[in-house]
């Protein structure tokens, strides 16, 4: 009977929690919400608990909020959460050995694409041959050359 | 049987595209005039073919007939008239039958104007156009064939998705087709072009609008998809850097970076490999974007069809079309004539930094949509890549973008006199950097990057303005002149003038919304209020209604501002019953400033006391729409440029094919 009433006790109360459940301190609030945008809604696609109106998002804020009132930093929270879902209910993948490439792509490509400009622009000024013109090309500029002269 | 006859229009199609590849090369290499000429002949059948597949697909979805497996897997008696003609494409299927149609009436068009364009070249073109046309066919007629029918057909359809049932989203994915189809344009005339061994400005002529076509139409589908995103999805978001968004987004900032560097080919014949690689690359990210969707590799709310036993076809396909025309590339690109010389500090360089940050950008996106899929084939770890990433990732890139966006139209082609340029900017540099003492002054300090992206906003309105006033040369002149000169000013150049400042203003809406967004979460009763930004919404009542498809509860919340009336809203919760879907329909109030976005949220009134509505404010949010049109009228004006200017421009370093 006691787990049914439990249950029972759940199923009324979450639904009103995930609405009336703000905390009173506008700066705990604040910290929640800039969390919540962190943290994924494990069972969505793509979406952060702050979007999420699944079960398990409403779960987790209430979560946060509860270790952020027991004075927990940011920290110890998504360490906690990392403990129980992994890396991926994280928005933001740790810098790992893993991740090393992801995290380095932007400036790997910046400087390889910069490294590989620079060479080619060396490499083209350096053996700059001009180009012989044709036997057309300097028929004309004869002729231009000998109208400016005249 | 009209489905039979599109299913046979379909092989027939396959057949006349292999015929197309295959004979024009072949005439190409020999120089055999009328081998060449059959590729016209060909690209027009198959035109008309394709035609008549998807016009038995669309009739299929009108009469609703449920003997076609994809008609009752996507759409249902019910459905309005525009969701039903939608809905043809709203499938995988029906997206690829499109796709293949766009394809073919592009090569129709280059087959029926590119007489100017030197025989070899038009029909190694319509050859490479062929060739893809064959591998999309061999997919559908293998995998995907939108024609299968059913025996015995059901009463009724099972219904589109009801979050796709939307004028938004009937539009989204014709126009990113339209986008992706561009850039195989784009890209025939690449792999044709290293087949010749010819890169040269009238080249770039042919190049550079289809590049325009495929750009507008990607930046007018991403901002539709955004749009819809927007006011659909419920939480007032508009991008959440979802692997399908990125995968739309990737083209475009590739076929920027081209857009930009095929200029350079036809103004200066400089930058040749390079904008080959980019066409290739471009075209590379649209088929993953149009493939990785389908595949159901990612799985989010764009993936409708889910079906991994494609994957291994799609993966091919990439495989033959990415890879061949690299190695192509490897192979030929190196035997192209170096183009001209420029300074170091010049137009030319300007774009080659604009290049070389826009695809660092790209890489950066490509990265975070593809490194979770790897990590989790390669290690089975799983991470998330979501919007904390590209915040210190790809934001950082775009700035040194967005300043030289400013700068790079003002410099003079080969060499330019920085000195001198920065000295006009001067004033829009000093009144941008005001802006954003303005705007931090006014909130008191805070969020120092979102008033610096604001700063940056006004810088590529400002300087952008000053490059017209200096082309106009404004107030040196009698005003006179100027306006003279303005009647004049080419439609490039508005093209770009607008291209550039409807990005600021974009900008500054997708900064204002994003870090001040405001939002409030109350239970109400009828006659009970709460208050955002100023306004108080009190909530009237709700009334149960029925849809031509769905059922709703439809609240009324009275607008008040200053104790003043000023509008109603009407949020929804609609619930479709063959789809067993609940949707929320948030009601939003447009201004300048910002708007007032109000949704019904889920929930029994008798149990929680009241009915749950969610209000956000979001400010300057409409700019983005304002924004992201602005670029793509720009977009269109540069396309309709006329031709003239082109030749006069090409003519020094080329003389264009007789006609």
């Amino acid at each position: 009977m006691r787990p049914l009433l439990c249950l029972l006790l759940l199923v009324l109360v979450v639904p009103a929690l995930a609405i009336a459940d703000r905390q009173r301190d506008p700066l705990l609030e604040d910290r929640a919400r800039a969390l919540f945008r962190e943290v994924r809604c494990v069972v969505c696609q793509n979406q952060s608990i702050d979007d999420s109106e699944a079960q398990i998002a409403k779960d987790l804020r209430g979560i946060i909020r509860e270790q952020l009132a027991e004075g927990r930093n940011e920290e110890q929270i998504l360490g906690f959460l990392t403990a129980r879902y992994g890396d991926y209910v994280l928005l933001e993948p740790p810098f790992r050995s893993g991740t090393l490439l992801l995290w380095l792509a932007p400036a790997i490509a910046l400087l390889g694409g910069g490294a590989l400009v620079w060479s080619v622009l060396r490499a083209r000024t350096a053996k700059q041959i001009p180009i012989p013109l044709s036997r057309a090309e300097q028929a004309r500029l004869d002729r231009l050359m000998e109208r400016d002269s005249r | 049987m009209i489905p039979e006859l599109g299913h046979y229009a379909l092989v027939l199609a396959l057949l006349v595209a292999v015929a197309q590849t295959a004979i024009p090369l072949y005439g190409a290499a020999q120089g055999a005039g009328r081998l060449m000429a059959f590729a016209y002949q060909a690209a027009y059948i198959q035109f008309l073919l394709l035609a008549i597949a998807f016009a038995a697909l669309i009739q299929s979805y009108l009469v609703s007939d449920f003997t076609v497996l994809n008609v009752v897997q996507n759409s249902h008696s019910l459905k309005p008239l525009l969701y039903k003609l939608s809905g043809a494409w709203g499938n995988h299927e029906g997206s690829l039958l499109l796709w293949v149609l766009m394809l073919a009436l592009f090569g129709a068009g280059v087959a029926l104007f590119g007489g100017n364009l030197p025989a070899s070249l038009r029909a190694r073109v319509l050859a490479i156009q062929a060739l893809i046309a064959v591998g999309f066919l061999a997919f559908m007629l293998a995998t995907s064939n939108p024609f299968i029918r059913v025996v015995p057909p059901p009463l009724d359809g099972n219904d589109l998705n009801p979050l796709l049932q939307d004028p938004g989203l009937a539009f989204h994915p014709p126009l990113l087709y339209l986008g992706y189809v561009g850039f195989s344009l784009v890209f025939s005339f690449a792999v044709a072009a290293l087949i010749e061994g010819r890169v040269d400005p009238a080249w770039a002529g042919w190049v550079r609008p289809w590049t325009l076509i495929a750009w507008t139409a990607l930046t007018a589908g991403i901002a539709l998809g955004a749009r819809w995103a927007y006011y659909e999805l419920g939480w007032g978001g508009w991008w959440f850097w979802d692997p399908v968004e990125n995968l739309s987004f990737m083209p475009w900032l590739a076929g920027t970076a081209l857009l930009h560097s095929v200029s350079a080919v036809e103004k200066r014949g400089a930058f040749k490999a390079w904008t080959l690689l980019l066409a290739i690359l471009a075209f590379s990210l649209s088929l993953l974007g149009t493939f990785i969707v389908r595949s159901g590799l990612l799985t989010s709310v764009h993936a409708f069809a889910v079906d991994p036993e494609r994957g291994v076809f799609i993966l091919a396909l990439l495989c033959i079309a990415i890879g061949g025309s690299l190695a192509l590339y490897a192979w030929r690109a190196p035997r192209l004539t170096p183009g001209g010389n420029f300074g170091t500090l010049s137009r030319e360089s300007g774009l080659l930094l604009n290049n070389l940050l826009l695809s660092a950008a790209c890489a950066t996106v490509l990265a975070g949509t593809l490194y979770p899929l790897f990590l989790e084939l390669a290690s089975g770890t799983l991470v998330s890549v979501g919007p904390p990433f590209y915040a210190k990732t790809f934001v950082p890139l775009t700035i040194p973008l967005l300043i030289l966006m400013g700068i790079g139209p003002m410099l003079a082609w080969k060499k330019a006199d920085l000195s001198r340029v920065l000295s006009r900017l001067a004033l829009a540099a000093g009144l941008s950097v005001a802006i954003g003492l303005l705007v931090a002054w006014l909130l008191g300090g805070g969020a120092i990057m979102a008033v610096f992206f604001l700063g940056l906003a006004a810088w590529l309105v400002l300087s952008s303005l000053t490059d017209l006033a200096e082309r106009l040369r404004l107030f040196r002149v009698p005003l006179g002149d100027s306006l003279a000169r303005l009647s004049g000013l080419p439609r490039r150049q508005w093209g770009m003038t607008l291209a550039h400042a409807g990005l600021g203003i974009a900008i500054a809406g997708m900064t204002a919304s994003s870090v001040w967004k405001d939002e409030r979460i109350e239970t109400l009763m009828p006659g009970e209020s709460m208050e955002i930004a100023g306004y108080v919404l009190t909530l009237e009542g709700v009334r149960r209604m029925t849809g031509p498809n769905y059922r709703a509860e439809q609240a009324a919340l009275a607008v008040t501002y200053d104790g003043r009336a000023i509008d109603r809203l009407y949020p929804e919760r609609r619930f479709y019953p063959v789809q067993q879907m609940p949707t929320s329909e948030a009601a939003i109030r447009i201004t300048v400033g910002g708007d007032l976005y109000a949704v019904l949220g889920e929930g029994d009134p008798a149990e929680q006391g009241g009915f749950p509505v969610r209000v956000y404010f979001e400010p300057l949010v409409a700019w983005i729409w304002a924004g992201t049109l602005i670029m793509s009228v720009g977009g269109l004006l540069s396309i309709a440029a006329r031709q003239p200017a082109r030749r006069t421009a090409g003519r020094p370093t080329a003389p264009q094919p007789a006609e």
